[in-house]
């Protein structure tokens, strides 16, 4: 059963909440900290990301470089807003997929539940044209396991 | 903060791992249909009129008058946005003698909603691969026999 839940907020926003076992600290650690996200800001299996800077201040950099294993990657920069270390980080981020997507203002915020941490996301649902390169994308893989399937079937 | 940027993670090597001529053709057919009505579907609902009217929709079948109603517009004004809902697959019509009552397209929502599963399904990976890594990030914390 997935933990996780996405809702909209009005038809701008989308309110994604998730819960870990791990204390809030180290789920604010495991967002900031490049050497942390690297191990699972991944996507689908196959997948790394050679490239990570998280510069945790604000002002700082973010820059998000991913690869498959064919070599096929696109990369995602960003900037960071507000820092409350443990509770809360504000951050913009454009990915380039190559043409840049509108600036995606996300606001993260991690607070103690029970032993562990519920964190919850706010983003903005982007535009039509944004969508539409999103899913044009993942379409692939979800074509791509469409066929996998098939062709176990044919 | 990984919303976005793991909304797009599922791309992957497409001519490469397309293993014959005739699937690579039924997957750009594929693509481009879906693709196109994805941008009329969200065109459709830029407009906050036409979001009502589905909303209207939503609660059961209605006729051009029934929505005109409401809404205080002419006929002709209501039949215009009816037909870029139409366009967009999100309404459709029936015929009754005389009257074309409109009601909600199922299959327009779905196009709608393939984005949100895509995020979903990005989330949920991502997400379950760092409870591996918050695991094993703090072996100090976990005392013997104790549950985290």
């Amino acid at each position: 059963m997935s933990k996780l839940t996405l809702k909209m907020e009005g038809d701008t926003h989308i309110i994604v909440t998730r819960r870990f076992t791990a204390p809030p600290e180290a789920v604010y650690r495991a967002h900031t900290d490049p050497k942390l996200i690297q191990k699972w800001l991944l996507g689908p299996e196959g997948w790394t990301m050679p490239v990570c800077i998280s510069e945790a201040r604000p002002g700082g950099k973010i820059r998000y470089e991913w690869k498959d294993k064919n070599g096929n990657g696109f990369h995602l920069t960003g900037e960071y807003l507000e820092l409350e270390p443990g509770k809360r980080i504000v951050h913009v981020e454009r990915m380039f997929l190559p043409e840049p997507t509108p600036d995606n203002r996300v606001e993260t915020r991690f607070e103690a539940d029970g032993r562990g941490t519920l964190m919850t996301l706010r983003m903005t649902l982007p535009d039509a044209q944004t969508c539409k390169a999103m899913l044009a994308t993942g379409m692939e893989s979800g074509m791509e396991a469409s066929y996998a399937r098939l062709e176990t079937m044919i | 903060m990984a919303a976005a940027r793991s909304a797009v993670l599922f791309v992957t090597s497409s001519a490469s791992s397309m293993r014959n001529f005739a699937l690579t053709i039924r997957y750009y057919l594929y693509k481009y249909v879906v693709m196109v009505s994805l941008d009329a579907t969200f065109s459709a609902l830029a407009d906050p009129t036409r979001r009502a009217i589905l909303d209207r929709l939503a609660q059961g079948e209605a006729t051009v008058m029934e929505l005109a109603e409401p809404f205080k517009m002419t006929q002709p004004a209501v039949s215009q946005h009816l037909r870029v809902l139409e366009d967009a697959g999100l309404v459709v019509r029936r015929v009754e003698g005389t009257k074309r009552p409109r009601r909600l397209a199922k299959a327009g929502l779905e196009v709608m909603d393939q984005w949100l599963a895509m995020l979903r399904k990005a989330l949920d990976r991502n997400y379950d691969r760092l409870d591996g890594v918050l695991a094993a990030m703090e072996p100090r914390k976990t005392r013997k026999g104790e549950k985290r």
